[in-house]
């Protein structure tokens, strides 16, 4: 498809057990694509917020929205406007790290990206980071050199920019 | 009181007073209440004839219509129902049996994932984890499968809660913050369709199963007599247009009729209310109504530019926007398009279907002719799928909503019988006639247990080819005629089937005949089999899958003698009284 991007779709749904099913089961039953899911609960008490990371064309995004509009529990949903949108990521890496050498470059460069260091071992480091998902991306590759033992990503949350509200 | 006692309560208060089911373990507290319970309670013979008969109930009444099924495999059982009912948007409450609570996700005796199971294939699902849950869950279920677009609503009912002591309420609120379907139209777009519509030379209305969903059939009618347009219909929609109107095109489709499909693709503007443009409705997309300008009338928002790009979106209930697109298009003082109206009228009477062939063994079209003849306008018709249903769907004139019912999206095998049965519960004083497929048929044939011990007098037709008709036509006309595995044998005998039920049975061979047996068996007030020998060879005009609707494959056989004949439809009087 030529207009296919990726979209950032936002949908306030009822907190309830099996709303997580519902959204993920109809994306797999029409053929729609997920790159990355999140939810939690919202301001709103018994009802929570979910981001969706989905790639499409423009007919298969108006499709998305209206078939999970469809579902019941389904509250609102809207398609994030990226430029108006803040999108962020929480990543938790662990890295090798035995070497006194390796163990500073790796303090210096989650220092550069802000991120912190949660977990210390004789052998090993665990950082954190927030961020987009390209910052994220940069670490990691940087760190990569250094072996990487595991990799925790909550896949990115987002919310309008300013007064706006979904 | 108890859970169940608040079920039937909850059922009561929404006024239901006839369910079908099939009890079982988990449902032992249930129907412990249902035994001193004024609710009617059909003993079904397959969890799968529940569904279809409360589905059959809802087409028929306009009601919900309940089914029940215990946990594990009375809840698999209901599934092909639950789906068949959901691709139609028919108004289902399926109540299922669950394992207590606590056992719930140890694999216990039989335990399945009911709601896993049916989430793909309901509108939405419901389990009470305590029974204060109850009266607001059955309200809201009844609620969702009955407004905007219906469909099937599945409650999922663990043994324990059903047992578990509430007070119950006095009033039942219900809330849904997510679900408000769209009633009135956007008057801009309202405004926009007018002019659309007065500015076309040659308009074919449209009308899907939503047509009869929201009641519009005299809308329809309206707005066809307003502009001399063409009404052409979608399987589901069959019956919300008089089909003997010279306005009438009859069903569109892979199996439409002939002027149906030819003026739908020279039509310039197309009236669609109701439908969701299937591939059967349309063919290959990309040759679909090309010249014409779109008009979509849908409650759906999510039909809307689904399959088909559309020039003017309508979301509401039809029957609110096709009387304000009725208030607007008559404020203009020439809404008719007379040339195309005397076209239409011309071509429709050039190529109305052959009905009439005195052959032995019988052709399905004189079979239908004589089912025509001995039936009325208020005659509910429900068919199985195949051809079957095709030749019924083709040749059988309807005249009014709600009396044509058929398994269209599903194409479900074993509907017939079962939603005929339900049909005629619903509406004990018309006569119900089930036209089925030997093969389809066979599926549920267990259920003439069910007509006949509750006495629900439906006439099964049992149009006998031997063959499952419909996947033979296929394998002849597209895999070089090897016919794999569609040739039924010699069993059963269904006269001598239907008399191990003790249900009437007569066997019919000749043209004349099924006419006289089919008026014998409505008027005997019994449940009924006519075993029809027909000839398995007959094939059904067709468009090839990924073909335009005008590349009809197929002889089209039409009416010489008489044209312009429409299949003569004599009075309940006539017929010697009910
Ligand atoms: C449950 C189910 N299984 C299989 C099919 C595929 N199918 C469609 S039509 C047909 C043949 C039906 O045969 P029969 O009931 O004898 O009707 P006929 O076409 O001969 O009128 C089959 C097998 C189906 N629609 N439903
Ligand atoms: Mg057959």
């Amino acid at each position: 498809m030529t207009n296919e991007r990726s979209h950032i779709i936002s949908a306030v749904v009822l907190h309830r057990p099996g709303v997580l099913q519902r959204v993920a089961g109809l994306f797999t039953r029409r053929g729609f694509n997920i790159d990355a899911i999140t939810v939690g609960p919202s301001e709103k008490d018994g009802v929570a917020r979910m981001t969706i990371i989905s790639r499409g064309d423009e007919k298969v995004l108006e499709q998305i929205t209206k078939q999970l509009n469809k579902l019941i529990e389904v509250i609102k949903v809207r398609d994030l406007d990226p430029p108006s949108t803040v999108l962020r990521e929480l990543c938790l890496i662990k890295t090798h790290a035995s070497h006194e050498k390796a163990r500073s470059e790796i303090i210096q460069y989650a220092n550069i990206f802000r991120g912190r260091i949660i977990d210390v071992s004789p052998v090993n480091l665990t950082i954190e980071i927030t961020g987009t998902p390209e910052k994220i991306d940069a670490l990691i590759d940087l760190l990569q050199n250094f072996g990487i033992q595991e990799i925790a990503r909550t896949g990115p949350t987002a919310i309008t920019r300013g007064a706006k509200t979904i | 009181m108890k859970g169940s006692r608040a079920i039937i309560q909850s059922l009561t208060d929404q006024g239901v007073d006839v369910v079908f089911g099939y009890p079982g373990g988990v449902l032992l507290p249930l129907y412990d209440e249902i035994y001193d319970s004024d609710l009617r309670h059909i003993l079904v013979r397959h969890e799968q004839c529940a569904a279809h008969a409360a589905d059959g109930f809802a087409r028929a009444s306009g009601k919900v219509g309940v089914c029940i099924g215990t946990s594990g495999p009375g809840a698999t059982n209901l599934v092909t129902g639950i789906a068949t009912a959901y691709m139609d948007s028919s108004p289902v409450v399926a109540l299922a049996g669950q394992v207590a609570s606590h056992l719930i996700g140890n694999d216990a005796f039989q335990e399945v994932d009911t709601l896993g199971l049916t989430m793909p294939i309901t509108k939405h699902s419901f389990q009470p984890m305590t029974p204060t849950e109850i009266p607001s869950m059955i309200k809201s279920a009844f609620y969702i499968a009955s407004t905007g677009r219906p469909g099937p609503v599945v409650l999922d009912l663990p043994k324990d809660v059903q047992e578990a002591e509430l007070e119950y309420p006095d009033k039942i609120t219900i809330d849904l913050p997510g679900y408000k379907p769209t009633k009135k139209g956007h008057p801009l777009q309202v405004k926009r369709a007018a002019e659309v519509i007065l500015n076309a030379k040659k308009p074919v209305i449209l009308a899907g199963g939503g047509v009869i969903l929201s009641g519009s059939s005299d809308e329809i009618f309206k707005l066809s007599e307003l502009l001399g347009a063409p009404v052409t219909t979608t399987l589901m929609g069959k019956g919300c247009f008089p089909e003997d109107n010279p306005l009438s095109l009859g069903m569109l489709g892979m199996h439409g009729r002939k002027v149906s499909n030819f003026l739908v693709d020279d039509c310039d503007c197309l009236v669609a209310v109701g439908c969701r443009f299937s591939d059967r409705t349309t063919g290959d997309v990309s040759k679909f109504a090309v010249n014409a300008k779109i008009i979509h009338i849908d409650v759906d928002p999510a039909e809307i530019g689904k399959n088909i790009p559309v020039d003017v979106p309508i979301v509401g209930d039809a029957k609110i926007i096709l009387s304000h697109l009725i208030r607007v298009i008559s404020q203009v003082e020439s809404t008719q398009k007379k040339e195309w109206t005397e076209h239409v009228k011309q071509f429709r009477s050039s190529c109305l279907p052959r009905l009439s062939f005195d052959d032995t063994p019988l052709k399905p079209q004189q079979v239908i002719k004589e089912i025509s003849e001995a039936v009325t306008d208020d005659t509910i018709l429900t068919t199985d799928v195949g051809q079957n249903q095709m030749w019924m769907a083709h040749y059988f004139t309807s005249r009014n909503p709600r009396k044509f019912i058929s398994s269209g999206g599903l194409g479900t095998m074993g509907f017939g019988f079962p939603a005929a049965m339900g049909a005629k519960v619903a509406l004990p004083e018309e006569d119900v006639i089930a036209v089925c497929g030997d093969g389809g048929f066979l599926m549920v044939c267990q259920d003439l247990a069910t007509v006949k011990e509750y006495d629900i007098p439906v006439v099964v037709c049992v149009l006998d080819n031997r063959y499952l008709g419909m996947v033979a036509q296929w394998q002849k006309l597209f895999y070089q005629e090897r016919i794999s595995h569609t040739e039924l044998g010699e069993v059963p005998d269904f006269v001598k089937l239907a008399e191990a039920f003790g249900v009437n049975a007569y066997r019919v061979k000749k043209p004349g005949e099924m006419k006289e047996t089919l008026k014998e068996a409505l008027n005997s007030g019994e449940p009924t089999l006519i075993d029809v020998i027909i000839d398995p060879n007959e094939i059904l005009p067709m468009v090839p899958p990924g073909c335009g609707l005008t590349e009809m494959v197929g002889e089209y056989k039409v009416e010489r003698e008489v044209p312009g004949e429409i299949p003569y439809r004599s009075s309940a009087a006539e017929r010697g009284g009910d």
